[in-house]
Order: structure tokens, then C-alpha cells, then sequence
């Protein structure tokens, strides 16, 4: 186990050394992330860590890599995807442009999903998705649209549960322990780097999705971060959270209204 | 077996379990009148889909309130939280929750683990953690945390636990205070931080 002040110390460089704020990360969390780098390299002693990330950028890309969580699924939480799809989707469906974000993508399962259901609504062709994260290695991943093949009968089932009706396999080409997802979904989605943390509105949006990351940062930082999210929310637009998040303690709560009892809040004003 | 340790200042009990864990606390719970300035968290493994039934079970049961667990709210004593599937559970310094959906630990979202050695950081002595029955080793290396921090640890006496081999390993390598009979359980939680 590492001390608090040995966590902040490597806060601290790493602002100084690479600039990049974990300042406001949530501090249990990011403490079992730092150790868990720690035990996977094989360090002894913190001090031998701490100045491997100060002198090599390399090892520091790698620790970021890490500490950042990427711990996603297709049609994950599928419920969720199924009032998206009953719901959401035919709303949107009368705009003539549709802009989604998805922010903290990770390696794009959840991108894959949003865009097969566009598809399936008949509303791809007009649709662009916006997929962003941190991590610049899990954006080629994504960018790639490749899964690992055991996965496909979770996602399958997920994807039935979020009320799926086609032959989910139709959509990759199996091969060698991995699924190649079709390259038609790919071509409405822009995948960049963009870190919530520092960086700024880069656009409108009609909904914006951002499930699982605010458990990861503090109070302040999700108040910014939700700030930044209502500033790329076009009026009745709507705003995508994990399960267990909340705008409860960031946002005014007359500016949204939530929708049943999912985790998708829409701008109504 | 058990030692004679006056619980005072308690600030959170968490309460972790596997197999078998579920009736047990189904039996105590509804018993316990009020919690004398302690919260209780529960951390049991279960499916997702089961999410909501251990949650309405207490409502309509127990005379203590359940709190829905979401990310940063703010842990309050007289209340009971519980973790929710998928999500471990960490307690955090400024006394919120916050949830993590990181890697599995002992093949576990939410792990015991996790959450014992969570709390023992931020509450250190006044941590009480409480590991029932189950059949993996989930929670034998947090309570050794909880205990390095000074908290009480207690298990359940394998020979009344539904699954002996989670109780066992805690004994075998944690040393409890207290291991504990269904029917012991129950005056042990309501003894806490009453002089």
C-alpha cells in the first residue's frame, strides 16, 4: 500500500513534469489504480516508481494507460439501451442532423452499440458520433472496431435485452479470436483524444453520453465537467450518465428533467 | 470464543458476504430496532439482475432506512446502504461513497476486499467489518487491513454458516475478535457503541 502523501507526490510531478491533473480524481479509487501499476511492474519501493514516470514519458503514457479505468461492454446495462432506443431515438429522429458525444469511449464497445442502433432506426446516414477518451491507445483499439471473439454471446444477449431484433452476428466477421465489426457503422464515427479534465466545448450536440467516468473524478471536477456537458447540449438535447451517477449534486436541477428511472436527463432549458 | 472488546466509537459497520450470506442478513437486519450513531454498508456478491430485491426485502422488513447507493453520496449514520452489483464499492475521507467499475478482484464486483481496505484508510479505528458465509476468499485480506488499522473484525462461525469456506479462510489467516453464531450477531451489532 502507498501513503497519502506518496499519492500526492506523484499528483504533484506528474502535473509539474507532463501536466496533467489527477488533483481531482477521486483519491480511493486513484490510490488502488496507482498501486495496481505499482504490483503489475514490479516495483519495490515507490520512490523507484515515482522517478521511473518523472524521467521516462514513455513509462508515464503507460501509467495513465492504467490508471485510467477501461472496463466497458456492448449494450452494457441494457436496459439503458432499450430506453434509448424506444425512446430517444425517435426524438432525435426528426432532427435533419444528428451530433452524439460520447465521452470517455474507451475501446468503442459502447460506440458500436450506439451505432448499430442508429442503423437500425434508419438513422445512421445522418447521424455523426463524436468518440473521445483520454487514453490514445484504447482510440485505436476503437478506431479498429475489433473485439475479442468470446465476448460476442454476452454482447449478443445484451443486445436482445436492449431489444434487438436482427442476427447480432451480422454485424462482424468472425476470425482467429476476434470479431471485426462492419465497417459501415465506423464511417459516421470521429474518434479524437479530449481530456474532460482540461479541455474545452468543441461543439453542439443532441446527446451526449458519458457513463461510468464521473465516478472517478471528485465533487468539483464533476461539477465542471457537467458544466462543460450543458454547455455542448443543444436545448432538448440529452445528457447520458452511468447507473449509479447522478447530476444531483452539480447542476440545477430546473434546467433537466429525468427521464423514468434511467440515468438520461433532457435539457429543457 | 469470543473476547471481551467494548466497541466505541463506531462510525461504520460494513457487513460482507457471499453464498449464503443473504438469509442471514434477512434475519438480523429487520431485529435491529436502531443503529446507535453507526451506518451499516452491506457488500454481498450477487447477480445484477437481483439488484433491487435485497434493497425492497429491508424496506418492507426493517425498521432502518436504505439508502440508495450513488456515486459521492455522502455516508450518514442510522441509515443503511448497499452496494449495488457491477460497481466496488470505496469509502472516501471527506465520509461520501464512490463507486469504481474497475477489474474484478477474487472474481468479484463489488469485492469484499475492496471495500474492507477502503474503509479501514479512511476510518481506520472506527471500522467494524463483519464477513458471513460465502465460498470464496473474498474479505480474508481485508479484514488483516481493518485489523492493521485497529478497526474490529468478526466472522461468522463457520459451523452456522449455510457456506463455511469464506468464515474459515478469515479465521485461518485474519485472527478475529469475534466469531459469531447467527443468533450472537445480532446482540454483537446492537452492543456496538453502547457503554
Amino acid at each position: 500500500m502507498i501513503k497519502d502523501i506518496e499519492l500526492e507526490t506523484l499528483i504533484n510531478d506528474v502535473y509539474e513534469y507532463y501536466g496533467f491533473d489527477f488533483g481531482s480524481y477521486s483519491r480511493a479509487s486513484l490510490k488502488r489504480r496507482v498501486e495496481r501499476v505499482i504490483q503489475l511492474d514490479g516495483f519495490l519501493h515507490f520512490h523507484e516508481f515515482l522517478s521511473k514516470v518523472r524521467y521516462d514519458p514513455e513509462y508515464y503514457k503507460r501509467v495513465v494507460d492504467e490508471i485510467t479505468v477501461n472496463v466497458t461492454e456492448m449494450f452494457r446495462d441494457p436496459a439503458f439501451y432499450a430506453v434509448v432506443r424506444n425512446e430517444i431515438l425517435p426524438l432525435l429522429g426528426t432532427k435533419p442532423f444528428i451530433r452524439l458525444w460520447h465521452a470517455g469511449c474507451s475501446t468503442g464497445e459502447e460506440v458500436y452499440s450506439m451505432a448499430i442502433m442508429l442503423k437500425e432506426a434508419g438513422l445512421l446516414h445522418k447521424s455523426l458520433i463524436y468518440a473521445t477518451d483520454i487514453n490514445a491507445t484504447v482510440l485505436e483499439t476503437a478506431k479498429k472496431g475489433i473485439f475479442p471473439l468470446r465476448m460476442m454471446k454476452e454482447y449478443s444477449e445484451n443486445y436482445r435485452t436492449a431489444g434487438g431484433k436482427e442476427d447480432f452476428s451480422s454485424y462482424y466477421i468472425a476470425n482467429y479470436g476476434i470479431a471485426k465489426f462492419d465497417e459501415e457503422l465506423a464511417t459516421k464515427m470521429v474518434f479524437s483524444q479530449h481530456n474532460l479534465v482540461s479541455d474545452n466545448s468543441f461543439n453542439e450536440f443532441d446527446l451526449i453520453l458519458c457513463r461510468n467516468v464521473l465516478i472517478y473524478f471528485d465533487n468539483d471536477l464533476q461539477k465542471r465537467v457537467i458544466n462543460l456537458f450543458d454547455e455542448s447540449l443543444a436545448v432538448l438535447g440529452f445528457l447520458a450518465l452511468g447507473t449509479k451517477e447522478t447530476l444531483k449534486y452539480s447542476i440545477d436541477s430546473n434546467k433537466y428533467k429525468q427521464l423514468d428511472k434511467e440515468k438520461i436527463w433532457r435539457k429543457i432549458k | 470464543m469470543e473476547k471481551n472488546k467494548v466497541i466505541t466509537n463506531c462510525k461504520v459497520v460494513i457487513i460482507g458476504g457471499s453464498a449464503g450470506s443473504l438469509s442471514v442478513l434477512l434475519q438480523i437486519l429487520p431485529q435491529i430496532p436502531k443503529l446507535n450513531d453507526f451506518a451499516i454498508v452491506i457488500v454481498v456478491h450477487r447477480k445484477s439482475t437481483d439488484d433491487q430485491t435485497l434493497e425492497d426485502l429491508l424496506k418492507l422488513k426493517s425498521n432502518i432506512k436504505v439508502k440508495p447507493v450513488e456515486d459521492k453520496v455522502p455516508l450518514t449514520s442510522g441509515f443503511v446502504y448497499i452496494a449495488p452489483s457491477n460497481y466496488h464499492l470505496l469509502f472516501e475521507k471527506n465520509h461520501t461513497l464512490s463507486l469504481d467499475t474497475s477489474e474484478k478482484i477474487n472474481y468479484s464486483r463489488p469485492s469484499i476486499d475492496v471495500s474492507f481496505e477502503s474503509a479501514a484508510e479512511a476510518y481506520g479505528k472506527s471500522v467494524v467489518a463483519i464477513l458471513l458465509s460465502g465460498s470464496n476468499s473474498d474479505g480474508t485480506n481485508g479484514l488483516k487491513v481493518v485489523k492493521d488499522f485497529g478497526g474490529t473484525i468478526a466472522v461468522q462461525n463457520p459451523l452456522s454458516a449455510e457456506m463455511p469456506f469464506m468464515p474459515n479462510n478469515a479465521i485461518l489467516y485474519s485472527n478475529p475478535d469475534f466469531i459469531l453464531n447467527k443468533e450472537e450477531m445480532l446482540d454483537f451489532i446492537n452492543s456496538i457503541n453502547k457503554e
